[in-house]
């Protein structure tokens, strides 16, 4: 394989940096989904559980579409975050964070949901009667014995976030060094004449990322039953 | 231990049709002062949703539970003590060890909500008593049934309950280990003072540790008895060692390893 350019190589950065982020900020929110999906009754689980798979049913455009409502500068949500926080998501590499994380928000709910219903509430009531409060049980009990089904999440997702691209070009558009990932910039080769070899190479680069990531996630899942065994 | 135990649940059965099976309904209630206490009865009586509700892992419709005049539930006062509160231990018939702990870090885990006074017992004094020493670096799916029951006695023992049930802790297990863990059972009683209920199947088991008998038959009180159960072993312990054959040893054995245990003073 030739040596990238500046410009592909700023892409490979950027995806890892946005495929890395999305799937790190989003776990502990898609915990706290799946833990009330599974085991809270509440009036609006079931619309919360909708809305959480909506990402996975929608056009991807779609969903990048609400997130410019929602999000951009204009949006109700963007315009507060500005106003208050200083943080602006559209056109921003933060943006593209997000758009990412929310397209793999649901793989990570249901890996993380399965693993969790799957775990013995009998142990939690052996931990109860020890003494354990129910925060205490969640945190050495329910949570250690979901991890498997958090990483296996946290690869899907991190998958899912490195080869987003309908909501993020919508949401963000493709702004070299900023928002402009690796699909975002093939994308943007192919419709380039003469840059046939730069979206041959991209093209490459993503499959071998993925193909590394499904071998750390083997790994890590083997690892996880030697020492379960 | 004074055990005041009222209740009533009725069950929503999945309904099949064409049989008349009714919901099955559990209204029992009880009031004994035992050192030991054994559940009797047919399985599908009611015997471990009993011991659920002590423990505050169940909550019936309607009832109470009173354990040496404090109350534990009461329905009708809307009373409900969390059952991280109740200091109620619980060994249950499969053991529950957490996978994902060792032996030592199951044994430890209710360190932290043990209060540190009352009785005495240490690791390292229950890990004499219960001979798993050589264990505690494992993980339990390393552990025989003997050796992961034995563990689970010992880790609601750490946790210092005001009283300990019991749900067959003797089922999964062989003649000798049964005896073993019966005649540890049995020091429990005496040597320690540690109130408990068990339930159990086996007449021997019963004989040998139970100060009180409650039979319940299908959600209904069956019978109270008393037994003559001392803290020295009684007749009817003692025929049922005869049966259950190689205890002797054992005995004598868990005797001489842990003298020092009986200047630990018992709870009242």
């Amino acid at each position: 394989m030739e040596m990238l350019t500046p410009e592909e190589l700023s892409a490979l950065q950027l995806s890892l940096k946005v495929a890395f982020s999305a799937t790190l900020f989003s776990i502990p929110f898609a915990i706290a989904a799946a833990f009330a999906i599974s085991r809270l009754r509440f009036p609006g689980r079931s619309l919360l559980d909708s809305v959480v798979h909506l990402p996975l049913v929608l056009p991807p455009v779609v969903t990048g579409y609400l997130l410019l409502v929602t999000f951009g500068r204009r949006g109700p949500v963007g315009q507060l975050l500005e106003s208050q926080f200083g943080i602006v998501l559209s056109f921003r590499w933060t943006g593209a964070v997000l758009a990412a994380a929310i397209m793999g928000f649901p793989l990570l709910v249901r890996s993380v949901r399965l693993s969790l219903e799957a775990v013995d509430l009998r142990y939690e009531q052996a931990a109860g009667s020890l003494g354990a409060n129910p925060l205490w049980v969640f945190l050495t009990i329910t949570l250690p014995l979901t991890v498997p089904g958090i990483l296996a999440g946290a690869v899907l997702a991190f998958a899912k976030a490195l080869g987003e691209f309908g909501a993020t070009i919508t949401f963000v558009s493709a702004i070299p060094g900023e928002t402009r990932t690796i699909p975002v910039a093939i994308y943007g080769y192919v419709q380039t004449p003469g840059a046939d070899g730069s979206a041959m190479r991209l093209a490459l680069l993503a499959a071998l990322v993925s193909i590394l990531a499904l071998v750390v996630s083997e790994a890590m899942a083997r690892r996880m039953t030697l020492r379960d065994a | 231990m004074q055990l005041d135990v009222q209740l009533r649940h009725g069950f929503v059965s999945r309904a099949r049709r064409g049989s008349d099976n009714a919901a099955f309904s559990l209204d029992v209630g009880f009031t004994v002062d035992a050192r030991a206490l054994a559940l009797v009865g047919p399985s599908g009586s009611g015997k471990t949703t009993i011991l659920n509700a002590i423990a505050g892992v169940f909550t019936p419709d309607q009832g109470h539970i009173r354990l040496d005049g404090m109350t534990l539930l009461d329905t009708a006062m809307k009373i409900n003590v969390r059952q991280s509160r109740r200091r109620i231990g619980y060994v249950f018939q499969d053991g529950r060890l957490f996978p994902h702990l060792t032996v030592r870090r199951n044994l430890l885990y209710g360190r932290w909500f043990a209060p540190r006074y009352e009785h005495g017992l240490g690791l390292d004094d229950i890990v004499a008593l219960l001979g798993i020493g050589h264990l505690m670096d494992r993980n339990p799916d390393a552990l025989s049934g003997g050796e992961k029951q034995r563990v689970a006695i010992g880790r609601a023992l750490l946790a210092k309950p005001r009283l300990l049930l019991m749900d067959e802790p003797l089922a999964a297990l062989d003649l000798e280990r049964r005896s073993q863990i019966l005649t540890l059972i049995e020091r429990l009683r005496d040597e320690v003072g540690l109130p408990m209920v068990l339930v159990s199947h086996d007449p021997g088991e019963v004989a040998r540790v139970a100060t009180s008998i409650v039979d319940i038959r299908h959600g209904r009180l069956g019978s109270i008895r008393s037994m003559p159960n001392a803290p020295s072993s009684t007749v009817a312990s003692e025929s049922a060692e005869i049966i259950h054959l190689p205890v002797g040893t054992h005995r004598s054995a868990h005797f001489r390893r842990s003298t020092e245990l009986r200047e630990v003073p018992g709870r009242p």
